[in-house]
Formats: structure tokens, sequence, C-alpha cells
């Protein structure tokens, strides 16, 4: 028995009983049917063939002129069913693609992964949360000959797959920096170069970058538009903003980015971030900058990365747990 | 979330008054609204945001879209009406010190 001849006989029962006595019953089954029909392709003019072949059986005394009407409906239905196949095809193609940007996704971040370096004397801590799938926030830790140790944390506004390569763009570029030329200005106006002639006008990022030398133990830094950090002083228990002025990188070529400097003492801790966390939004409005720095003191004593990841716990707990925005956090603290 | 987006076309000058949170999800719609503005030659487009609650760094985006694009064809683009949060922002990204911005304005002379 053929697979046409099987559907045929299930209709033709479902017909028969619906025909005989109209039950609920029979409507289920065609819905369960159709639900079939429908897993094993049938088109819509084939059911209607289907239909036409069981009435005939089953009530061949009809007036002709039903049985020609759904030649006529039949025809009618091509095209659905030219639609319905195209569909499936779009569906396939769909999955495809789906798969490949996973695939992209997950290449992404291996690419991407950076080590956070172990210098003696300095300890470095990083943590980074995607509010969705794909994060636009972006950090790189690169370590040089001399010892010293390049930070960058980067948001690229705009999302998707144009802001996955650029993030690819400020790493190699960042990896293939001259020896001679890795201080965060010339890191800031060399990568402004490239995003401005390469991006579309509409995608922009802000950056901050830094470089700590453990040889004098100075943090030297610029911003391109970046949420300033925090500079915690470890004597006075202080806290002050990071301040750097300097335009996001993609908006004129010719920018330049000032740097700055700051003589670290020990126990004192540079503290980097993106506007996912001093955007932070809770039920109550936004979060205070005074209410950010309460954090972070309550843990300053601990581990760069402790701090980082309790931080973080505590401005999850704030949100409800539902991230608004992507959230990094980088912590650089002397320790002898 | 959601944005309204008022648009005002008088004596060459298109003035859009925008009330409501710019985030990932409204900002799409503002440049949408704004950008067939900016496109003409000497174009001046005002935008009053003294109505915008919120707004993050993907409606920054929209901003320095517009910005680049009536730059391009020798317009103008002026921002007024904003909040400190919004000018802080605006601040911190350098854009303040290229776009012409003006703040809310305080109570009294």
């Amino acid at each position: 028995m053929s697979f046409r001849d099987t559907m045929l006989d299930e209709y033709k029962e479902i017909l028969k009983t619906y025909i005989n006595d109209q039950t609920e019953q029979a409507l289920y089954m065609s819905q369960k049917f159709s639900r079939k029909s429908i897993e094993y392709k049938i088109s819509p003019e084939e059911m209607i063939s289907l239909h036409k072949t069981s009435i005939m059986e089953l009530a061949p005394d009809l007036p002709e002129s039903l049985l020609l009407s759904l030649d006529i409906l039949l025809e009618v239905m091509m095209s659905y069913g030219l639609a319905y196949r195209e569909h499936q095809s779009l569906r396939t193609i769909q999955r495809e693609l789906i798969n490949e940007i996973e695939v992209a996704a997950n290449m992404q971040q291996t690419l991407l992964g950076t080590q956070i370096p172990h210098i003696s004397s300095v300890d470095i801590g990083a943590i980074s949360v995607p509010a969705k799938q794909m994060s636009g926030d972006y950090y790189h830790f690169v370590s040089h000959e001399n010892g010293a140790v390049s930070v960058a944390i980067a948001d690229i506004i705009g999302k998707g797959i144009p802001a996955a390569l650029c993030m690819s763009m400020i790493k190699y570029s960042m990896d293939s920096m001259p020896e001679n030329s890795h201080t965060p200005g010339d890191v800031l106006e060399r990568l402004n170069r490239v995003v401005e002639q390469n991006v579309d006008p509409t995608m922009f990022i802000t950056m901050f970058s830094g470089l700590y030398n453990p040889g004098n133990h100075t943090f030297y830094y610029s911003s391109a538009g970046h949420e300033p950090g925090f500079y915690y002083n470890g004597e006075t228990g202080a806290f002050e903003e990071l301040k750097a002025k300097g335009l996001l990188l993609g908006v004129d070529k010719k920018a330049k980015y000032r740097e700055y400097e700051r003589k670290v003492e020990v126990g004192d801790a540079i503290l980097l971030m993106s506007d996912g966390v001093t955007e932070c939004r809770t039920k109550d409005g936004f979060i205070e900058i005074d209410t950010l720095v309460g954090y972070i003191e309550k843990y300053i004593h601990l581990g760069a990365q402790d701090i980082a990841d309790k931080v973080y716990k505590e401005l999850e707990f704030l949100q409800d747990f539902q991230l608004r925005d992507d959230f990094t956090l980088i912590i650089i603290k002397r320790t002898a | 979330m959601n944005i309204s987006i008022d648009v005002q076309e008088r004596d060459h000058q298109t003035t859009i008054t925008l009330a409501g949170e710019i985030d990932a999800y409204t900002a799409p719609k503002l440049r949408e609204a704004a950008f067939p503005y900016t496109e003409k030659q000497h174009a001046n487009v005002v935008i009053d945001l003294s109505g915008v609650t919120y707004m993050d760094s993907t409606g920054l985006g929209v901003f320095v879209g517009l910005f680049k694009s009536l730059n391009a064809n020798e317009g103008t683009l002026e921002l007024n009406g904003l909040s400190d949060r919004l000018k802080r922002l605006f601040d911190i990204t350098g854009l303040a010190d290229i776009m012409n911005i003006n703040p809310k304005a305080e109570g009294g002379i």
C-alpha cells in the first residue's frame, strides 16, 4: 500500500464518520490529520485531490457540478501550494543561517578572547556580562616586552554583526601595534583613523585606553568619549573620577587624544567600566554614583577578581537580575 | 519604553520635538523619522530634547549619525533642552565640544 493510499484511507474514514454522525471526534481527527499532512509535506492541491477521490467513493450520486467545482478549487490552490513550498525552503535556509551565525558567534568568542596578564605587584580582575546574546562591550589586555600592560575597554554602539566585526578590528589593531607606540593616546588616534574609514557612519565606539607601567608604577590613560573610571586612593580611602577628555572614535578622523598619568601607590586601585555600570537602572530610577562607590568600597579589601564579581552581583540584584545594558568592570590593584 | 516625535518645518528650519525614552528600541524610530531632514542641502535641524527622560548610547548613535549627515550636506544641528543627565552623556563622549548643545534653561534669570 502506497503512502498516498494510507493517507487516503485515513481521510476517507474521517470523512465517513463525520458525514454519518457529525461528531466532535471526527473534527478532532481531521485536525490531527492536517498536522500529519503538513509534516509529510502534502500540498493544499493534493489535499483537494484526496478529498475529491474520497467523496466520489463515499457519495457516488453527488451532483456533477459539485465535483467539477472541486477541479477549480484545486487549480486555485496551486499558488497556495507554491507559496507553501517556498515557505518551507526559506525555513530551511533560515535554520542554516541561524546555525552559521551561532558558529560565527562562538568563533568570535574564541578570537576575541583575552588573557588577564599576571604581573608581580599588580592584581587585575575583569568581568563582562552581555545583556543579550552578543555583547557590545569589549575589553582587551596586551602584555609588552618591557613588562608594561595595555588595557582597553570599549563600548561599540551598533549591534550584531557589524559590531562583532568592529571588535575584531580593534583587537587586531591593538595586537599589531608596534612596541614603540602603545601609549594610550597613540592607540586611540590610530584606532580612530581605522574606525572612521571603515565603519558605517551611524556606528561608533567609546573607548578607554590605558597603560600600566610596573617599572615606575604609573598608569597612563586616554579616553575616546568613554565613561570615566575611578581611582581609589588606598591611604585616604577616597574615590575620584578618572576624568579624561576625548571624542568618540569614528566621528572625526583628525581627533587628538590627550594623555593623562597617575602615580599608583601600594593599596591604590584603578576601576574601569562600561556605561552599563553607571547607567544601571533600578525600579526607583538610576543608580547613584555614591551607591556604586559604596559597593566598591565594601569589597575593596578583596582580590581584584573578587571585587569585580561581587560588585556585579550587587548591581545584578539591584536590577532584579535583568541586565538592560552590557556590563563590564575591570579592576587593577597595586598590591606591593 | 516609548517615544513621541513631532516634526515642524518652517522658514528653512526643521524643528523636531522629542518626548519619552531613547534606547535600543526607540532609536531606530527616531533615526527613520529624522534622517530624511538631514539629507537636504543646507538644512537646519533643531531638536528639542526637554521631554526626553532617558537616553542610552544607542540614542547617542542616532545623534552622531544625524550630525555627520548634516555636516556632509553643509547643514547645521542644534540640540536644545538637555537635562543634566543627557548633558553629561554629550560631555563624556566629547560631542559637546563639536556639537551645538544647549542645556535646559535654569529657573529664574
